[in-house]
């Protein structure tokens, strides 16, 4: 059964949302509301339609039916550049651009000063001295660190996180776990959302403020970590680490 | 014509020897290249014949400019073939082409005959057409390959750029410059070193006509300096075409270019 997810602040809506895929829809009838606040994790198997889901809201893909809306504008008619700025994505594969750190954060802020950009550092936990460093030679956690930080000098309402800590080792995962959570509290002065994206049934517990979990295109359950952990469903089970 | 030129049919079979010699190393050394270089051999000399006989018509000053345009022209369409012959995994990359050798022509010729470098006639026209267009397509096969190679290669680093907001030409514009880069570097090297390593080709043949071979200087730079224009020009346009193709216009990779979603 579809649930609805309750949330206070204004963001995305999707209504009806399909996405075709080559052999079977990536997305089907989706229909779900994502509050711009706290961290709301999209849980569910590989292939549920999860990265599907989170692409569509950065529209790097477009839905095949049914609508998108972001702060009640719908999604095709926001100013795409201006959308990807305000809702920024981090992706599985810290994929960084040949250069040093400043170069990447300047990718994303044209005119970023030196000091601008060595606080940028030093809030995803890097040392500034990093800035003149190769970015291509970083190991996979600080190449992952480099791509938060160039999306939060886009001054991001929201971050989309794709898998973000599934090819980092646990002490970089906690880093970088730590960081959404500071940078998503009310108290952060940047207070960004986040839609992340895990099949770590530890990572959601640890994480999530909601929780929406997909299976095969669709919304299997909506809640808190808590609350789907003793969900009827084992696949929902499963997927928030509840009683198997 | 000039005596030099005339090398008769006498010559031309003696120069039939040099064939021989290649055949023998193929033999010597079993290399089993004895039939390809038969067949390459007289191929060669029934294309040239047959090209010879209507340049006949296409050159003769007595005769109107269109047979010398519709040799440009049908000289234009083979080539866009040839380079999807050579490029297939580039998509729509004939009419593309279409338009770069034709927007290079428009260029490079015009430079040259519409301010006069060289006289507007059949036997101006099509050899430095030929010229053109065939150093052109070379670099337009390079230049369209790597364009195709850059996005599917680098998908995740161009979704990342457009991720933050950049426009698709600033997200490509790494990898484009790479590629043209690629298509041009050779040409320019080329004209660096011409006359130092070999002769090119068209003065060459105008010494071997019997021009003052200062004379064949001038006219070889001008066709260097046309080539490099023609490469430039067909790159670019290419370059753009595809570009384009590869972007939707709300900046997202075009889903040709990416693999299938998990």
């Amino acid at each position: 059964m579809r649930q609805s997810l309750a949330v206070t602040e204004m963001g995305f809506e999707l209504r009806g949302v399909r996405v075709d895929g080559v052999d079977r829809p990536r997305l089907v009838d989706v229909d779900l509301d994502l509050g711009a606040r706290g961290i709301t994790v999209l849980a569910g198997a590989s292939g549920s339609g999860k990265s599907s889901l989170l692409r569509l809201l950065n529209r790097l893909d477009v839905v095949d039916a049914g609508t998108i809306t972001w702060c009640g504008e719908p999604l095709a008619d926001t100013d795409v550049l201006l959308h990807r700025r305000e809702v920024g994505m981090v992706f599985q594969q810290p994929t960084v651009a040949p250069g040093s750190v400043l170069d990447n954060l300047r990718l994303a802020a044209m005119d970023l000063d030196e000091e601008s950009a060595a606080d940028l550092c030093r809030l995803v936990s890097l040392d500034p001295s990093f800035l003149t460093r190769s970015a291509s030679e970083l190991s996979g956690g600080e190449r992952q660190r480099v791509c938060l930080a160039r999306t939060v000098a886009t001054g991001p309402a929201v971050i989309l996180a794709d898998e973000p800590t599934s090819s980092l080792d646990p002490e970089a995962t906690e880093i970088i776990e730590d960081l959404a959570l500071r940078l998503g509290s009310a108290s952060s002065p940047m207070e960004i959302g986040w839609i992340w994206v895990s099949h770590d049934p530890g990572q959601v517990r640890r994480l999530a403020d909601r929780v929406v979990v997909l299976s095969e295109g669709r919304v299997a359950a909506t809640g808190t970590a808590e609350g789907l952990a003793s969900d009827p469903s084992v696949e929902v089970r499963r997927a928030v680490g509840g009683e198997r | 014509m000039n005596d030099l030129a005339d090398i008769g049919l006498g010559g031309l079979a003696i120069s039939g020897i040099l064939i021989a010699v290649a055949l023998a190393l193929s033999l010597t050394r079993r290399l089993g290249l004895e039939k390809d270089l038969i067949v390459a051999a007289v191929r060669a000399l029934a294309q040239l014949l047959l090209v010879g006989f209507a340049l006949r018509i296409v050159v003769d000053d007595d005769d109107p400019l269109i047979f010398t345009w519709i040799w440009v022209v049908l000289m234009v369409i083979v080539a866009s073939f040839t380079v999807r012959r050579r490029a297939p995994e580039v998509p729509g990359v004939v009419p593309l082409a279409l338009v770069s050798f034709t927007a290079a022509a428009i260029v490079s010729l015009g430079v040259l005959f519409g301010l006069g470098v060289f006289e507007p006639t059949g036997r101006a026209i099509v050899p430095l057409a030929g010229m053109m267009v065939g150093n052109s397509m070379t670099a337009t096969v390079v230049v369209a390959r790597r364009i195709v190679a850059e996005a599917r290669d680098h998908r995740d680093l161009i979704e990342a750029r457009l991720a933050l907001g950049l426009s698709s030409q600033d997200a490509f514009a790494p990898h484009l410059r790479e590629a043209l880069r690629t298509g041009l570097v050779p040409q320019i090297e080329t004209t660096k070193t011409v006359g130092l390593i070999a002769l090119p080709g068209a003065m060459t043949g105008l010494i071997l006509a019997g021009v003052e071979p200062v004379e064949a200087v001038r006219v070889q730079v001008a066709v260097m300096y046309l080539v490099l224009g023609s490469v430039a020009t067909t790159t670019a346009v290419i370059a753009l075409g595809l570009t384009n193709g590869l972007f939707t216009s709300d900046h997202r990779l075009q889903v040709a270019a990416r693999p299938p979603s998990p």
